[in-house]
């Protein structure tokens, strides 16, 4: 990797960090609806893995989603806007935090039920093995998504099939509020690749290089025709499951375990080495995103609210008479 | 015209799309030997790339088609019972029905559900079902083809549709011959079929259903009743004003319907009527569906619990004060 390259993964990650703190601000001033699932202290598997993807691949995503959205690309001027449910937000107002998407950049929806997205993933990986195209699919999910059973349905149809797929375990390890230690058998989740035919791999996913270096791994086996790779990210999410719930009071990890993880941020081991090797200096980064989250936050201020009657529109491809149904004569 | 059986129609085409549309791919259990009949020949002539053996796994690979249909692709899936939709039913409507509302309208989700439908008798309560209502409720455009001319014209319909379309096909009717047209053709969807026109009493009936009431109707004439059959076709989009039109005209109605009683397409079209062509009833709306139990295996109980012609009959003999 280059110097840009090693500058950009930086960029991402605080791209990500800042867009989720200021999107919890957002949704305590109530400019932001409802709840969202911050995607804080997970950062380095979301850059890890889509800067290790090529812009004509294909991600799906989880309900904590906005890290992935905006490491394959996703504009946070259209992604804010969507929070805000406005007419310029990615999915017109329709979706907003749970279900972020972008065709156009391979972004095939986060999804608000806990591994819907991972069968769709390998759909498109599917639709590229047919069309011999190259291209690849990664489906998030996490640690609470590896007991659904439409992922291991997956995970055994990509490997059977040798469908092009890296599935991406983000595990930090609570499913909400369960530790996993009440929800799996294994130590090791990685470990249920080998179940279906599949190379299994856990990396540290605090450590974005790991992570990137073994999402290119896996896309190399997926383009050679080689099949699947489950990829294991062991990570951790500083904030609740959702931003309410700091002012619940539950409490199911303990500060000493929040606090470890917290001296292995992704951020500030990795910025602090592209400081040592003279990479790049975080600061200049950091005030760049700044900018760019400030001027997301204006953007998506500035937008219009959809039109009352516009939420009758784009249901179906082909429209018919009295279709859809409206819910008065 | 050469006639066909129903389950030949089908088949015709899906041999006609897919030679068409190299985008067009199977997935679905035991599809490659065609165990039903939908999928005769495809295999030998299209080759293992068109058509896929899947686990059993439905959830799994109704979702794997949502995300092939998005990146461009328009797949087929064939269930080979219609309850295999309640294992999917998350990928159905929560996902593949919802996404392209969902996204604002971004790209679209062409893929076709082919459901065979329906007791063939003595199936019991978990492979009987006619579970289109639900589908329904959540906006998923669905056909029942009667005839066999209408299940290619349907069949085909939905197959280039750009949007997910479920098909049922009545189990019991996969054996009945009709005419049906060799070169392209197509039903459009929204487009009811008056298959026999009357004047006293309109007939709203559904699939296997249809050919029942055509039968009663016979029997009614020589009671001096005209009994009007109309085939919606088309479940999602309804022709509201086909069966509106009709119930003007005769001033009564039967719906003749074999799912679910509550919530169910019957009751849908009974408030259809109700709303909109009040002021021509000349007698109470009538739903003949089935009992809201799961259909019971051994005869005498399964054949109580399901709409029956003569039932048909008592309905329309008591409408017109002949009981």
């Amino acid at each position: 990797m280059d110097q840009q390259q090693l500058t950009a993964l930086y960029r991402t990650m605080r791209l990500i960090r800042r867009f989720d703190q200021r999107i919890e601000d957002l949704v305590n001033r109530n400019e932001v609806a409802g709840s969202t699932h911050e995607y804080v202290g997970q950062e380095a598997v979301a850059t890890g893995v889509c800067h290790a993807l090529l812009p004509d691949d294909v991600i799906t995503s989880t309900h904590r989603g906005h890290g992935h959205i905006l490491a394959k690309g996703g504009d946070p001027r259209r992604v804010t806007a969507e929070l805000m449910g406005k007419i310029t937000g990615y999915n017109r107002g329709r979706g907003g935090s749970m279900h972020i998407a972008d065709l156009s950049l391979g972004i095939y929806g986060a999804n608000g039920m806990v591994g819907a997205g991972v069968p769709i993933a390998c759909g498109a990986a599917f639709a590229a093995k047919y069309a011999k195209n190259g291209r690849v699919a990664a489906a998030f999910f996490g640690d609470g998504g590896i007991n659904q059973g439409v992922v291991l349905e997956s995970l055994n149809l990509a490997a059977t099939w040798g469908l092009p797929v890296i599935f991406v375990c983000e595990n930090n390890m609570y499913a909400a509020t369960t530790p996993l230690r009440e929800t799996v058998a294994i130590e090791r989740l990685a470990d249920r690749a080998s179940g279906y035919g599949m190379p299994g791999v856990s990396v540290d996913g605090m450590d974005v290089l790991a992570v990137y270096q073994a999402t290119v791994r896996a896309a190399q086996r997926a383009r050679a025709g080689q099949g699947p790779t489950l990829l294991e990210c062991k990570t951790y999410r500083y904030g609740g499951h959702f931003t309410a719930e700091k002012s619940r009071g539950f409490k199911y990890r303990t500060d000493e375990e929040m606090a470890d993880w917290r001296r292995r941020d992704p951020l500030v081991t990795y910025g602090a080495w592209l400081l040592r090797e003279g990479i790049c200096d975080p600061q200049i980064v950091d005030a760049e995103v700044e900018a760019v989250l400030d001027d997301a936050v204006a953007f998506a201020r500035a937008s219009a609210l959809p039109k009352p009657e516009e939420a009758l529109d784009g249901m179906y491809a082909v429209t018919y008479p009295g279709l859809p149904a409206r819910g008065w004569l | 015209m050469r006639e066909l059986r129903y389950i030949e129609a089908f088949n015709e085409a899906i041999h006609s799309e897919m030679a068409k549309d190299p985008r067009i791919v199977v997935f679905g259990e035991d599809v490659r030997l065609a165990i039903r009949g939908f999928m005769k020949g495809i295999l030998g002539r299209f080759g293992p790339d068109r058509i896929h053996d899947t686990p059993i796994s439905e959830a799994g690979f109704t979702g794997l088609a949502t995300g092939a249909a998005m990146a461009g692709m328009r797949p087929i899936i064939e269930y080979q019972i219609p309850t295999l939709i309640y294992v999917a039913f998350d990928q159905l409507v929560n996902q593949a029905q919802k996404l392209r509302y969902m996204m604002g309208g971004q790209g679209k989700i062409p893929v076709t559900y082919i459901v065979p439908a329906g007791a063939r008798r003595g199936l019991a309560g978990q492979h009987s079902d006619h579970p289109y209502s639900p589908l329904i409720q959540m906006g998923m455009k669905v056909v029942v083809p009667s005839t066999p001319c209408d299940a290619k014209g349907l069949l085909t319909t939905a197959i280039r549709e750009d949007d997910p379309v479920a098909v049922f096909a009545p189990v019991s009717l996969l054996g009945v011959k009709g005419p049906v047209p060799e070169d392209d053709y197509v039903t459009p969807l929204g487009q009811a079929d008056v298959k026999r026109e009357g004047t006293d009493v309109t007939v709203v009936a559904v699939g296997a259903l249809v050919p029942e009431a055509l039968a009663c109707a016979k029997i009614l004439a020589r009671e001096n009743i005209s009994m009007e059959v109309v085939d919606p076709r088309t479940l999602l989009p309804l022709d509201r004003e086909a069966i509106l039109a009709s119930v003007r005209k005769t001033g009564r109605v039967v719906i003749f319907d074999d799912s679910n009683r509550c919530c169910g397409f019957a009751a849908e079209v009974s408030a259809v009527i109700a709303e909109e062509a009040w002021n021509a009833l000349r007698g109470p709306i009538r739903r003949l569906t089935r009992a809201d139990v799961p259909v019971p295996f051994s005869m005498p109980i399964e054949t109580y619990v399901l709409p029956s012609s003569d039932r048909l009959l008592t309905e329309c003999r008591a409408l017109l004060g002949r009981a």
